[in-house]
């Protein structure tokens, strides 16, 4: 099982901050794995729909679309940033 | 000897010069601080609050590696960083940073990087709330803040 965590307005369209998926072995790279949460529901497809402004931090740490998800434990999934 | 950041996330508000005493007190060798307070504005009245969410644990560990950068690039003698999260009132803290260092351009320099890589990589959301008591918009991430960050790559 992976752990997903959401945050902003992707932790408020899916409807949950967390939650525990099994990963199917087709999802190996981020964006696999956008893709695989895409087909979910309805509330991940308006959540993730505009992919490419979505963020993914691996263990809490950025990671770009194309990177692959090796072991991951905790996945972070969340629009640009907007502190400071 | 390599200084360590102080980095907080935290739902209180900070007191700046308590803050810079608590930098300086521990490093003699400082002779420039720079310091840059974010405040919640109020949008020419419109804005109440803003509500500030965060990334518990990523936050902190970004926000260090943000310091320890600044620290090794421009040769701080002293960083403190920080965030605050929850409701923020118009008029009210958001960020702090401090950077301490032996003359004044690394001090500025430092509190200028630690602050345009915190905006674009910190994993930090702000929501609007209005003063009409309207739950308003997540505000948007800027293009303007990406190429602030991308001048000191």
């Amino acid at each position: 099982m992976t752990r997903l965590v959401y945050f902003a307005w992707v932790r408020e369209r899916i409807g949950k901050s967390e939650e525990d998926i099994a990963l199917p072995s087709s999802v190996v790279t981020v964006a696999d794995l956008l893709g695989h949460l895409k087909t979910l529901g309805e509330e991940y497809e308006t959540a993730l729909q505009y992919e490419n402004v979505i963020r993914v931090a691996l263990d809490q740490e950025h990671a770009e679309h194309d990177e692959p998800i090796g072991n991951a434990r905790e996945i972070g999934i969340f629009p640009p940033m907007t502190g400071g | 000897m390599t200084i360590s950041p102080t980095i907080r996330v935290q739902r209180e508000d900070f007191d700046l010069q308590t803050e810079v005493d608590r930098l300086t007190r521990a490093e003699p060798g400082i002779g420039a601080i720079v310091t840059f307070s974010g405040l919640c504005r109020d949008e020419g009245g419109m804005l109440a609050a803003l509500e500030l969410e965060h990334y518990p644990g990523m936050a902190e560990a970004e926000m260090t590696r943000i310091a320890n950068l600044a620290i090794e690039r421009f040769g701080l003698l002293g960083l403190t960083a920080i965030h605050r999260f929850g409701k923020i009132a118009a008029g009210e803290n958001i960020v702090l940073v401090i950077a301490a260092a032996p003359h004044r351009q690394a001090a500025f320099d430092g509190a200028n990087l630690v602050m345009d890589y915190l905006k674009t990589a910190a994993p930090f959301w702000k929501k609007e709330h209005g003063t009409d008591g309207s739950a308003g918009d997540w505000v948007s991430a800027k293009d303007a803040d990406d190429a602030a960050r991308d001048k000191w790559k």
